[in-house]
């Protein structure tokens, strides 16, 4: 993480330098031509977005506002655009491991084939979706996880094998857990939800979820 | 573009698409890539697109007079001077002093539907989407008014403040994290070749061909809603899946994101209505 970091910020300072020649050379020439017309110091302000998304959202329902407010990870990785600088990494994976409940019995493997269910439902959350719509995983969007299942997402790693290759190890089934439960406890800004965390998914349905990766009779592991 | 009968040809590109799926389903993942390109070939063909309707529906629309004023939409100004229709849609959204502010074609409509014709906007909105029965006079006007710059390439040229404040906050909004699962636009749209589900994702995230043939590629008739949609459908359908609330129809924020997308797109080539899944 931090070599990528650094390796990162050597290329954004040559960027930086490359950028400044060109903007010197042909300023004010065409912005069109540049790959990113804009610099960092045309970034909106904090109140301009305010208005902007008061005024893109004028009729929310109850129960939703707080869909339109960024906690402390969202805003810092919106801002980074997903790559924070060490410290401010470090500080929401500090934050985020603290968000982790582990089930109050240590048993973090449910029932496999509810698991499944789960990794293929997409339902639950959107404003198209009935009340007491059950939410889905929808890990299947982004990961392969099951060989038979051919409509799988590349977003993430495929997860084929995962406790198979894992040994069926406990420990590696806890740690499964916490990832599902809050992913940036591990990567800092990581493209997947913290299910647990935003309690859109439940303590039985993570369990369930890790069960699918981790039993040796789920098609992940054939 | 003349009207055409597209009913027969498209219900044999449905069942072809049909059967290639059952087909792409059967073979594993050898032939996926493969039976996709196919499926999305049949899709293109422009004899089975029933988009045509909504060109020709727009067309007449255009030239309807309505509202308080009794006058049609003709001497609305989309940019290119009132009335011009060849290449204005390549060119928006952009800054209007009339209005001083910057549009997208959907909300300019709406706009001369008010100032030019002193119309009700209020069952335009209601119908703003298409649904089954009920056809709608933005993705009609959008569609006719977009295929008119068909084979001319996007060009923004964000020269003044508030175009380049309008992409400001389009990016900032395109990498916006919120709600139940943290989504942004750019948790789907920042890298190169990758999938959700079997659905193939452009990165929207820089200039260059993902952008340029996606976003040059809207309005399109979906097939899976059998109904002729606008980029302003699309972001909601979009927001819809970050599990936010459903954004305004032609607010001042989607022109922004607009903006900001069809600058990616920036030297694409339109060509619309498209036809996909």
């Amino acid at each position: 993480m931090s070599h990528r970091s650094n390796a990162k910020t050597v290329l954004r300072a040559f960027a930086g330098a490359a950028a400044l020649a060109v903007t010197m050379t042909y300023g004010g020439l065409s912005a069109g031509l540049l790959a990113d017309p804009l610099t960092e110091k045309d970034t909106p302000s904090a109140a301009t977005m305010e208005g902007v998304l008061k005024g893109m959202w004028t009729e929310v329902k109850s129960g939703w506002e707080d869909r339109l407010v960024q906690d402390a990870t969202q805003k810092t990785c919106s801002q980074y655009r997903n790559d924070p600088p060490a410290a401010e990494a470090n500080a929401i994976v500090e934050r985020e491991t603290a968000t982790i409940v582990m089930p109050a019995d240590g048993n973090v493997l449910g029932d496999w084939k509810q698991g499944e269910k789960i990794a293929s439902s997409g339902r639950g959350g959107q404003f198209s979706d009935p009340p007491n719509t059950e939410n889905g995983g929808n890990c299947y969007a982004c990961h392969q996880l099951s060989k038979t299942e051919l409509s799988y997402g590349t977003l993430g790693p495929s997860l084929t094998n995962f406790g198979k290759d894992r040994e069926f190890d406990l420990d590696a089934a806890k740690a499964a857990y916490a990832k599902v439960y809050n992913a940036q406890s591990v990567n800092a800004c990581s493209n997947m939800p913290r299910f647990g965390a935003h309690k859109f998914l439940t303590e039985q349905q993570i369990k369930d979820v890790v069960a699918f990766l981790f039993d040796k009779d789920s098609p992940v592991n054939k | 573009m003349k009207r055409r009968r597209p009913y027969l040809f498209f219900l044999v590109t449905l069942l072809s698409s049909v059967i290639t799926i059952v087909t792409l389903r059967a073979q594993g993942t050898d032939n996926t890539d493969k039976e996709l390109e196919r499926y999305r070939e049949m899709l293109d063909d422009p004899m089975a697109n029933p988009g045509y309707f909504n060109v020709d529906r727009g067309e007449q629309l255009w030239a309807t007079a309505r509202g308080k004023k009794s006058v049609s939409l003709e001497t609305c100004d989309l940019g290119k001077g009132p009335g011009v229709l060849e290449g204005a849609y390549a060119e928006l959204p952009r800054y209007f002093a009339d209005a001083n502010k910057v549009m997208d074609l959907e909300q300019r409509l709406l706009w001369c539907m008010q100032t030019v014709q002193d119309l009700d906007i209020k069952d335009v909105l209601a119908r703003k989407f298409g649904s089954e029965g009920h056809t709608s006079d933005m993705e009609d006007l959008v569609t006719f008014i977009a295929n008119k710059s068909n084979g001319m390439k996007f060009h923004l040229s964000l020269s003044n403040a508030q175009e380049q404040q309008a992409y400001a906050i389009g990016k900032e909004l395109f990498y916006r994290r919120s709600s139940l699962l943290d989504f942004s636009c750019s948790t789907c749209h920042s890298e190169d070749g990758k999938r959700i589900r079997l659905q193939e994702l452009p990165n929207l995230s820089k200039p260059g061909v993902d952008a340029q043939k996606t976003i040059a590629s809207w309005p399109t008739y979906r097939n899976s809603q059998s109904q002729t949609r606008t980029m302003q459908n699309r972001l909601y359908d979009c927001y819809r899946q970050m599990r936010m609330p459903p954004p305004d129809y032609a607010s001042d924020g989607m022109t922004a994101l607009i903006t900001y997308l069809t600058k990616q797109a920036e030297g694409g080539e339109i060509n619309v209505p498209s036809i996909k899944r």
